[in-house]
């Protein structure tokens, strides 16, 4: 604006309530939009909980979608391999919880296992799961004698070649 | 031994760094020319150092000496040479070393290629990179150090990562990348040399503006790469899940995208002076939150801030970046004055100012999306994530925004427009547009997002096309010149222009590959007995067998597929899951057939006698695209960069007008009629002013 200091004095006055008008707009712009993005960002949100947490939200359990996290309950995994169908119980010491899924578990998936399930309580009180993570340490951990996959896997090493 | 001297090497640099950064302040407080010489020369010593600290740390890897802690922490004696020397990066002390070595090689070049550069601009650029460079080293002395000793001296080491070993990729992927990040530094120690100098004309932009588009395409070929590298290696058939390290290296890229657009603006119309100076600080502050992101591990377990020694550090030197530039930009915003202002509504100056406007609310979105986990933890006590879909449902108006703007921007000439050209323009786009659409929807497409992304992708693909066809087309008339000669005399009369549109065409190519893939994508999971087939589209995998392979540094479990399509065979797939002896759970190493449309056959689980195996097959199109495209963009830009000569944005090409209103422009007058101010002019003033 290097012509500013040649206009008239209404021409400032002028320019200064045009200049509070963009503010205004501007500033409704901005509102709308962090609003936008706050309502966005609320519904899509994941809460990371335990089961002992889910079934204490009561009635909320059911509306929001979640990061189950506790040990695969021994025992309780029923796998049907030909129709995809997972079905196991996910507990933290106080509380299990039913789980129920679609598709292959990852390699590691087994009893007593750390798993991330995410999903949705259904008004079942079946744990719906859209995704299931097994949850690795960083840790370094040299596997057990006769758990290493050169061992456990024996038969297929051999048929190599075919 | 080594341990010693590496310390001492980054020792040495850190303390090069400081000296320099104070003799680089005097030297441009003083114009004293010996004073300025030094300083080059401490840029000079810190590139070798680094350089030998960098051999040195890779020759420690391939002798495996586990005295020193990173080669225990990513070394091991199983590890191919290949994978042995790309540990480098694998981790985060080895990263940053190399990481230093870039900022030192950056700093020498750009130093070396303006080292007769008059004034105290560049001297105090060199300053504010030798700051950078103190922030790197010093993470390098302290509390990461490559080079610390370890003892007792273990006898073999873990090995990289297994994910980072499992894909050549990864010797391409995070060079790249930190040289799109650390090239960031560039722009911004020269507005921060501008911004200290008080020489806050259009210098420091015609400096930089190579060096910004340098450090884009970097950063744009690096996100590519990275984007390839989770498809070939992570097992889910997608590219991109908005994960906090990926938004990490996309945030930058938005900002310094505006920054390269708006550029043109303040060099052609002395407007934007404070947004660019603002742009170029918030993209290096963005790369610094990327590293920072990537590299403290803070978001993917909230609960490691308060262990990580490093994520002080580098929340203390963004918290000094932010509150120096700011207080700069404070501080001189008397001489920040715009010369020209919008007076045309329908002017390119316009769509450029939309395009940033799109571009850094779509910046803020992935920022409050990433960062809101953070806020969640500390203000609300709550462990959350911001799901994918967020990202995708927020994101979608924006990348349709800027398909639109690409589509207006190019017709629309600088200053005033030209009626007729306009309407045919938009007659041609708008009509492909709804073509596009119809066509989309009778073909079966039900996706409103996708229909959306294709109709606008074609309105912005005429545009473009036109902007090459109409000048090619006149030449050929005028000329007598065949199409390849007139397209070639075209492309090189204006190179920064033809780049550019050529770099628009590798972002509606991705554009349709993202869309494509996403929307039309199918999977198909089943558990299969030797011999049994499954079918996927027109594609039949039949299951051979099982087998096993032990390599010195993993275990690799197969499955053999036969793959037909439409009863033809076409090719054997062999997706397998390795196990790495650090890790318990397998990598997965999907079978990736890429042609028109993508075979993806990722092998999820098996019975250990080989009776059964899992398979999911995805099939999707286009994901080809998303690569060439990558490519494209980077190839257009590169164009403009090597060919383009520096202020010539315009010349050459273009109408007498636009030639007409540049030169005006330069010289620091204003090319605007008097007259009413329109409302977008004060917008812009106002927003430049601020």
């Amino acid at each position: 604006m290097s012509n500013e200091p040649q206009e008239p004095e209404n021409g400032g006055e002028k320019r200064t309530r045009r200049r509070g008008l963009t503010f205004l707009g501007v500033g409704a712009v901005l509102i709308g939009f962090g609003y936008l993005l706050l309502g966005g960002i609320g519904d899509n949100l994941v809460y990371y909980l335990t089961p002992s947490e889910l079934e204490a939200r009561g009635d909320a359990a059911y509306e929001t979608s979640v990061r189950l996290g506790g040990v695969v309950i021994p025992e309780s995994v029923q796998w049907d391999a030909d129709a995809l169908d997972l079905r196991f119980k996910v507990g933290d010491g106080t509380t299990e919880m039913e789980v129920h899924s679609k598709g292959a578990p990852p390699q590691m998936f087994r009893d007593g296992i750390e798993v991330l399930v995410e999903g949705r309580l259904a008004s079942s009180g079946v744990f719906q799961s859209t995704n299931l993570m097994v949850k690795h340490s960083n840790e370094y951990r040299a596997p057990e004698e006769g758990q290493r996959p050169q061992d456990l896997y024996q038969d297929l090493l051999n048929t190599e070649g075919e | 031994m080594r341990s010693v001297l590496g310390t001492s090497l980054s020792t040495a640099a850190l303390a090069v760094a400081v000296v320099g950064m104070i003799v680089a302040v005097l030297a441009a407080r003083r114009s004293d020319a010996r004073l300025w010489k030094a300083a080059r020369w401490g840029a000079y010593t810190n590139l070798w150092i680094l350089l030998v600290a960098n051999l040195l740390m890779v020759q420690a890897l391939v002798v495996r000496d586990f005295s020193l802690s990173y080669v225990a922490q990513v070394g091991s004696h199983a590890t191919p040479l290949f994978f042995t020397i790309i540990s480098l990066w694998a981790a985060l002390e080895g990263s940053l070393l190399f990481w230093g070595l870039i900022v030192a090689a950056l700093t020498a070049l750009v130093v070396y290629i303006h080292r007769d550069s008059e004034g105290p601009l560049v001297p105090y650029a060199l300053a504010t990179m030798f700051g950078v460079g103190v922030f790197f080293y010093l993470l390098l002395v302290a509390p990461a150090n490559p080079f610390a000793a370890v003892f007792p001296v273990p006898t073999d080491g873990p090995g990289p990562n297994p994910l980072l070993q499992n894909h050549p990729l990864m010797a391409v992927h995070p060079p790249i990348l930190y040289l799109g990040y650390v090239g960031m530094m560039v722009p911004f120690a020269f507005a921060i040399g501008a911004l200290l100098s008080g020489r806050l004309d259009d210098r420091w932009l015609h400096l930089t503006r190579r060096w910004t588009i340098f450090a884009w395409i970097f950063l744009s070929l690096g996100i590519v790469a990275g984007m390839w590298w989770s498809y070939e290696v992570l097992g889910w058939g997608g590219y991109w899940a908005w994960d906090p390290v990926e938004n990490a290296s996309f945030l930058p890229w938005l900002t310094a995208t505006a920054l390269i657009h708006s550029t043109m603006v303040q060099e052609r119309r002395g407007m934007l002076r404070v947004w660019n100076l603002t742009l170029a600080v918030a993209t290096f502050l963005l790369t610094i939150l990327g590293t920072f992101l990537t590299r403290s591990g803070i978001l993917s377990s909230v609960h490691a801030f308060a262990e990580g020694t490093v994520g002080v550090y580098f929340v203390v030197f963004m918290a000094i970046i932010l509150v120096f530039s700011v207080m700069l930009l404070l501080g001189r915003t008397d001489r920040l004055k715009t010369t020209g202002s919008l007076d045309q509504v329908a002017s390119r100056e316009t769509v450029f100012f939309f395009n940033n406007v799109v571009l850094v609310a779509f910046t803020f979105t992935v920022l409050l999306g990433t960062l809101f986990p953070l806020l969640a933890e500390a203000f609300r006590g709550v462990t959350v994530s911001v799901g994918a879909p967020f990202f995708n449902q927020m994101t979608l108006p924006f990348v349709v925004a800027l398909l639109f703007l690409m589509g207006v921007g190019p017709a629309l000439p600088w200053g005033k427009a030209s009626r007729k050209g306009v309407r045919d323009n938009f007659v041609q786009a708008g009509s492909a547009m709804v073509l596009v659409a119809v066509i989309s929807v009778v073909l079966g497409l039900r996706d409103p997002y996708a229909i959306l992304a294709f109709a606008f992708a074609a309105f912005a693909l005429v545009t473009n096309v036109r902007e090459y066809v109409l000048p090619v087309r006149a030449r050929m008339q005028a000329k007598k010149e065949n199409v390849l000669a007139a397209l070639q005399r075209v492309m090189f009369s204006n190179p920064r222009r033809y780049g550019g549109y050529f770099a628009h065409f590798g972002v509606i190519v991705m554009a349709v590959g993202i869309t494509a893939s996403s929307a039309l994508q199918t999977n198909h999971e089943q558990t299969l007995r030797p011999g049994e087939s499954m079918q996927v589209e027109d594609f039949t995998l039949r299951f051979d067998g099982m087998w096993a392979q032990d390599q010195p540094q993993r275990f690799s479990v197969g499955a053999t597929l036969a793959v037909s399509k439409n009863g033809r065979d076409i090719a054997t797939m062999e997706p397998r899951l390795n196990y790495y002896p650090t890790q318990e759970d397998p990598v997965p190493t999907p079978a990736v057939r890429s042609r028109m449309t993508d075979l993806y056959v990722v092998l999820m689980a098996f019975q250990p006698d080989g009776s059964t195996a899992t398979i999911s097959a995805i099939v999707e199109p286009l994901v080809i695209w998303i690569w060439i495209g990558g490519v494209m963009i980077a190839l257009g830009a590169t164009f403009g960069l090597v060919f383009g000569r520096d202020g010539g944005y315009g010349a050459g090409g273009g109408s007498r007008d636009r030639t007409d209103r540049r030169r005006v422009t330069r010289e620091g007058e204003d090319p605007a009629e008097p007259g009413d101010p329109s409302t977008e002019r004060e917008l812009i003033s106002t927003g430049a002013k601020r």
